[in-house]
């Protein structure tokens, strides 16, 4: 997923169906009808519009000027796909709040909650006034580090065809905003139920705002990752590996909550609404088509179809590997198996969506919802406490996803030695700065809650409110 | 007068209420309650984990009667509870110091009826 500006040496560049006409001269050109019925009425208004404008410069007189960009068919259809897209991702942060409830206990869930909401806010805010600087500015340490100034700014041809044959400048930022965001609230599954709200929120505000974009220079912003040949399509190691490290991280940092290995056997801790922890796993699925489908980057017929099949066939392949093999060895179709499965599915995907043929997706896919249950059990083995499964999910399948590329990949510049010099470049920063945040914040302000307040419950100990004020809970665990 | 309090298997409360208000035993009060017995644990599983249940889920069934609606009451619940498994249950039928209507203010076995 490179957003610097096209020079034409791109795979999947822009729409040519009218060159640079412009945008009024669309009737005669020949339009996808797909496409052409989701923007016709947007196109008649546009031109509406235009024509409308010319008039009344023709009527001033001032042919001359004509310093009006030209609006390329490929830029306007490319522009609304990937608002779409950015509203799809943004989605999935209800998926994520629904998911995180749902497999955690009631006594916690206003806490869940209310991390979900704020890492939306955070995550867009620190973005827009740091993150997407660093990300894809200017390059001043050899593709190490890039910077170009506080906030967002499109300048004189940001929201012109200039900047990007696909999309504008505000879009870009949006639509990347939304995916770093995703990143911190991979963390917020993991660390559920016995961390400190304050040091949630600085840790999130540091992470998003910091680390996951210097990752995302590397490779999105064109720095020495990209150079090196990794390819990350939409985001396996970028988003979901480095939001997992994060997770890994805090776990191993917070310990388990109390109780979930005590001497003997360890306890399950049932998450307290499987409806919701389904609803959930849609709506992230939902989401995900805009997640990889906005990556094209553009409305390329081609590549957009191709990642639409490939995400659902990966994600269905995911469900498959995961029901098979946790009903295999526990002999009960297990649900949040299935749940987590389908997300396996999706994040192995995600780094090779656009190249790889459809039969590789499932492969991929029921690779990864296997992956995701030996993770699940591995995990429990380490006795790392992970309530929601993130860390199969995104780091495991993230990791396997990343490698499947240079395994898979139709593409023959796609190696598996620049995808596991990018898994470990992702990690080797990732992981200790995560680590580093989550030990400064236990030497200072304290990083877990104490043992009463997670007996009680975080909502009524953090917040002094319940989440399901007027049902009765029955609390047995 | 006698306070009955029986546990019943949740899934037989309907068979409970119509036993019930088939001998005219039509005030009753159910509740959701949680306890252990001979019941043996049973198992659930949750992402591979395997986890013992050892307070099982029941209804509790209240009923404040006039001695001669005892039998009645008891019956019924037996009728409408038993399947014969451990697991079915107990009830306990105690001694009632008074009671009171609040609508009216009446006391004693006139308010009980």
């Amino acid at each position: 997923m490179k957003r610097r500006p096209m020079t034409g040496d791109h795979d999947h560049g822009t729409l040519v169906i009218g060159g640079n006409s412009p945008i009024g001269g669309i009737e005669g050109k020949t339009l996808p009808a797909s496409i052409a019925a989701v923007i016709g009425c947007v196109m008649v208004c546009l031109a509406a519009g235009q024509s409308a404008a010319q008039a009344t410069t023709e009527a001033a007189a001032t042919p001359s000027a004509n310093a009006e960009p030209v609006l390329t068919q490929a830029f306007v259809v490319g522009n609304l796909w990937l608002l779409v897209g950015a509203m799809l991702v943004f989605v999935m942060h209800l998926g994520f709040a629904c998911l995180e409830a749902g497999l955690t206990r009631a006594r916690n869930t206003v806490n869940i909650l209310f991390k979900n909401i704020s890492i939306v806010a955070i995550g867009t805010l620190t973005y827009a006034g740091v993150g997407f600087s660093l990300m894809y500015g200017d390059d001043l340490a050899a593709g190490w580090f890039a910077w170009s100034g506080f906030g967002i700014d499109p300048g004189e041809t940001g929201q012109s065809p200039a900047y990007n044959d696909n999309y504008p400048y505000f879009t870009d930022f949006i639509f990347q905003a939304m995916f770093a965001a995703t990143a911190a609230t991979i963390v917020s599954g993991a660390v559920a139920e016995r961390i400190k709200l304050e040091s949630f929120l600085i840790f999130s505000t540091v992470f998003v705002g910091l680390v996951y974009p210097v990752i995302g220079f590397w490779k999105w912003g064109e720095g020495w990752l990209d150079a090196a040949g990794f390819y990350d399509f939409a985001g396996s190691t970028l988003v979901h590996a480095v939001g997992g490290w994060g997770a890994l991280a805090g776990a191993l940092i917070l310990g388990p909550r109390l109780g979930r290995f005590e001497a003997g056997h360890g306890r399950a801790y049932h998450g307290h609404s499987m409806p919701l922890a389904a609803i959930g796993v849609f709506l992230l699925w939902f989401g995900w088509f805009g997640f990889n489908g906005g990556s094209v980057l553009s409305a390329d017929p081609a590549s957009m179809s191709l990642v639409f099949v490939t995400t659902m066939l990966g994600a269905c392949a995911g469900v498959v590997g995961a029901v098979s093999l946790s009903w295999f060895l526990f002999r009960k179709p297990d649900l949040s198996m299935a749940l987590n499965g389908a997300l396996a599915g999706l994040v192995s995907i995600t780094a090779g969506a656009d190249s790889i043929t459809p039969g590789s997706s499932i492969i991929i896919g029921v690779i990864g919802g296997c992956v995701v249950v030996v993770g699940i059990l591995s995990l429990d083995r380490l006795r790392i406490d992970d309530p929601v499964g993130a860390i199969p999910v995104h780091l495991i399948c993230g990791i396997w996803g990343t490698a499947a590329v240079g395994i898979f990949s139709t593409n023959e510049d796609h190696t598996l030695l620049a995808q596991l010099l990018g898994i470990a470049a992702a990690a080797a920063l990732a992981f200790p700065a995560a680590l580093a945040i989550f030990f400064v914040l236990k030497l200072t302000i304290g990083l877990r809650v104490s043992p009463e307040a997670e007996r009680i419950g975080l909502d009524i100990d953090e917040h002094g409110m319940e989440a399901y004020s007027g049902f009765q809970i029955f609390n047995t665990q | 007068m006698r306070l009955v309090i029986a546990y019943i298997r949740p899934e037989k409360l309907p068979e409970v209420k119509q036993a019930l208000f088939k001998r005219d035993v039509l005030k009753i009060s159910v509740s959701n309650a949680l306890g252990c017995g001979d019941e043996p644990t049973i198992y659930e599983q949750y992402r591979g984990r395997t986890s013992e249940v050892d307070l099982h889920k029941k209804v509790r069934i209240e009923a404040a009667v006039n001695e001669s609606f005892v039998q009645n009451v008891v019956d019924g619940i037996v009728e409408g509870a038993q399947t014969g498994e451990v697991g079915d249950g107990k009830i306990f039928v105690i001694p009632l110091e008074d009671c009171y209507r609040i609508r009216t203010g009446e006391q004693g076995h006139d308010a009980i009826g």
